[in-house]
């Protein structure tokens, strides 16, 4: 166990999930709780409300900690998308239509091989994001961190799950390329 | 089964995870993203670049109560009702609409049928049902279509279209798809257009009186 290849949040993550545990779940609240703060106030959200919203986030995380799956994405990335969504289904006053849910089959053993290997995959995407120019990283910030419906109105207006884990780390890996290119 | 070649476009896909879309049209792209592990994977690859910037963000702290209240709140019985799933061909986002039943077709003419799931001010949303060799028929020549297919296949100018393709057509464009022998066409057909009925019916019956 000296070498889990999961974040600490990541782990904590699992422990709610496969076990209800309390205290891990307030170690993810004390280290998301803020940063969804941080991250709702930069979306124009009052203080207030903004802690009403990071309320509502983290009992999401409690109570769908179940469909989390280590092999497709790590802690930050799924309570990421739970608070965008809340956000979103705020502002649009109706839930935006979700993709069905990829559930493992009963009986599925973890493949440690795929877990570390989304796991390297995410540090090359960290790597990547700290060499790109604060103004690079400043036009990412606000794409993913502040941009919503209101700030940018659009005129817009299975296979087998073993495939989605090998194609989640190609997504990733080209994510990676296009920073780098970024970059050049 | 053949793979999936038509695919939900970068700019869609990050429109559909920002919220940016229109119902009618979300519906087809998480619709998509249900039968698509390629586009599932580029959407949650995004997500995992969103919590990098959360992870790094600097955290602006909690009211001291506010802990005290979420724990507490974590007993809190909660009556979710069990979200209405997939069925058949019908994603669970289309099951949805439908309220858990199966469609209720409207006969158009020719053999086509159609349900209107969504018609709002921004967008419409509708299921058609294209007999092998028919039209399938298309809603006006202004603004966009997001075709997803669900059963059988169409084809025109632009290719085949089998499950889980999207086509994405503009006013431009000038198709005209066909479904394909065999087994009957179903799609999940969203338009920025409004319906126009009247013009649509005797499109319809054109492919019949040519015959
Ligand atoms: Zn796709």
């Amino acid at each position: 166990m000296t070498t889990s290849p999961l974040s600490e949040m990541t782990e904590a993550l699992i422990a709610v999930r496969d076990h209800r545990d309390r205290e891990a779940f307030g170690r993810l609240f004390d280290h998301f709780g803020p940063r969804l703060k941080a991250m709702l106030i930069r979306s124009g959200q009052r203080d207030g409300a903004a802690e009403d919203i990071v309320q509502d986030v983290m009992l999401v995380v409690w109570r769908k900690a179940a469909q989390f799956d280590p092999h497709r994405a790590e802690a930050s990335a799924w309570i990421y998308r739970i608070a965008r969504n809340r956000q979103i289904d705020l502002i649009r006053r109706r839930p935006v239509p979700q993709p069905d849910l990829l559930e493992e089959p009963p009986g599925t053993d973890p493949d440690p091989a795929q877990i570390l290997a989304l796991a390297e995959e995410t540090r090359h995407l960290r790597d990547a994001l700290s060499r790109l120019s604060a103004e690079q990283r400043q036009a990412l910030e606000q794409s993913y961190l502040e941009d919503l419906p209101h700030s940018r109105i659009s005129q817009l207006t299975g296979l087998p799950i073993g495939t989605i884990k090998s194609r989640i780390r190609l997504g990733l890996e080209r994510l990676r390329h296009e920073l780098r290119d970024l970059q050049s | 089964m053949t793979p999936i070649s038509h695919h939900i476009t970068d700019d869609l896909l990050a429109d559909y995870a920002d919220g940016r879309l229109a119902q009618a049209f979300a519906v087809v792209v998480a619709a998509h993203i249900s039968i698509c592990d390629e586009c599932r994977a580029r959407v949650e690859a995004a997500d995992t670049l969103g919590g990098l910037l959360l992870q790094d963000t600097d955290g602006v702290a909690l009211a001291s109560d506010r802990r005290d209240r979420v724990m507490a709140a974590l007993d809190q019985p909660v009556h979710d009702p069990v979200p209405i799933g997939p069925s058949g061909i019908f994603p669970a986002a289309v099951m949805q609409i439908l309220d858990g039943n199966p469609p209720r077709w409207r006969m158009l003419g020719g053999g086509i049928r159609q349900q209107i799931l969504i018609d709002d001010r921004q967008a419409s949303l509708r299921l058609l049902y294209i007999p092998p060799g028919r039209a399938v028929p298309e809603h006006g020549h202004q603004g966009m279509e997001m075709t997803l297919v669900l059963q059988g296949s169409f084809s025109d100018s632009a290719g085949r279209f089998g499950r889980g393709d999207v086509e994405l057509a503009h006013d431009e464009i000038n198709h005209q798809p066909i479904a394909d022998p065999g087994e009957a066409c179903i799609c999940l057909a969203a338009t920025d257009a409004p319906l126009r009925f009247n013009a649509l019916i005797p499109r319809l019956l054109q492919p019949l009186f040519r015959i």
